[in-house]
């Protein structure tokens, strides 16, 4: 179980912060997303302040988990790219290096043309930053260190302390 | 499969509630819900039927406060209970950190109760898991109806690993805060072991 754990530090956070910048001025989008395929938002970029960001992860890693049933049915390992297309607002979802959700939500300012670009060019680099992540706490892991653990000296009474 | 983020200094951490259709597994989200500050929860999606059985997913994320300076988020998911959304119910496992067995405590439901609970070790064990692994707890949900199997009945039945378990009420919210505090702690404790 806790090989698959998703561990985040600053670094690699403000590299993957600084990715989604890049995407979301180059794809002309409105939003842009990058959600762990258990549904945990990771990290955002634009107009994100009237989204429910939250229930949006976990509801995109919903779709993907079942798009991912479906392709299984039809023996394909896979449909690494969904696209839905609204009124006003479109929404391209691609799955990266099989386990990080990228969204973008874009409207007429945008092309599904660009931003099916955009997220390639993205996705490529975003995969070798997770790939640094991965290295990283394989590493910390082998060297039976993490920094600053937040479980270290956690007790009964601090859990006790959530639910008051 | 949690989540640390130690640049926003946040821990994510999925909590699904299993079994048979009808239990009470919404009900419990929704009882939290209820009763959690505005605050500290996000908001509760139930992607249900018409008839407001559960289709997919239910989903309550919640934020109930921080420890050492890390914000603990809780992710609690339901699974649709009724044995022909078999395909949906295994995608909800994915990464899940701990599992809340709801169980029906009346008399007709007890193979229901079974059949669920084999699917549910069937349906981990696909995914890479082991039930006896993971922290896991049991609710024995419906106490307050007449017809009810005697919890130690149902221990034999259900519990074989002796795991903790509590008695239920879901809509008057009897043993549901216990429940979900009793795995919140398996669970961040499992999460001591190794970080």
């Amino acid at each position: 179980m806790i090989g698959s754990d998703l561990v985040m530090y600053e670094e690699e956070f403000q590299k993957i912060d600084a990715e989604l910048q890049k995407l979301h001025q180059q794809s002309n989008s409105k939003v842009v997303f990058l959600v762990d395929k258990n549904g945990q938002l990771i990290a955002s970029a634009g107009e994100t302040h009237d989204i429910d960001t939250t229930s949006l992860a976990s509801l995109t890693a919903g779709n993907i988990a079942a798009t991912g049933g479906i392709a299984r049915l039809l023996g394909e390992k896979e449909f690494t790219i969904l696209f839905h297309e609204g009124e006003k607002d479109n929404i391209h979802i691609s799955l990266i290096g099989q386990r990080i959700i990228l969204v973008v939500i874009f409207d007429q300012r945008s092309s599904l043309g660009l931003v099916r670009l955009r997220v390639k060019k993205a996705s490529e680099s975003l995969v070798r930053i997770f790939d640094e992540i991965n290295q990283k706490v394989e590493k910390e892991k082998g060297e039976g260190k993490f920094e600053e653990s937040p479980f270290a000296e956690i007790s009964d009474e601090d859990i006790d302390s959530l639910f008051k | 499969m949690s989540f640390i983020n130690y640049s926003s200094r946040e821990i994510n951490c999925k909590i699904v509630y299993y079994g048979p259709g009808l239990c009470g597994k919404t009900t419990n989200l929704q009882y939290i819900y209820k009763r959690t500050k505005p605050e500290q929860k996000g908001k509760l999606i139930s992607l249900a039927t018409e008839a407001e059985r559960t289709l997919f997913f239910d989903f309550l994320p919640l934020s109930l406060g921080d420890i050492k300076g890390f914000r603990i988020r809780f992710h609690l998911y339901t699974v649709p209970g009724q044995v022909f959304y078999a395909a949906s119910r295994k995608l909800i496992l994915k990464g899940v950190d701990g599992v809340v067995f709801v169980a029906d405590s009346q008399i007709e439901r007890m193979e229901s109760n079974m059949e669920s609970f084999d699917d549910l070790k069937i349906n981990l064990a696909e995914q890479g898991y082991e039930l006896e692994k993971l922290p896991f707890i049991i609710q024995y949900n419906k106490r307050d109806l007449p017809n009810i199997v005697p919890v130690e009945e149902m221990d034999k039945l259900l519990n074989p690993r002796q795991v903790q378990w509590f008695e239920g009420v879901a809509p008057t919210g009897k043993g549901v805060f216990e429940t979900l505090k009793a795995v919140a702690k398996m669970v961040l404790f499992e999460l001591k072991k190794h970080y």
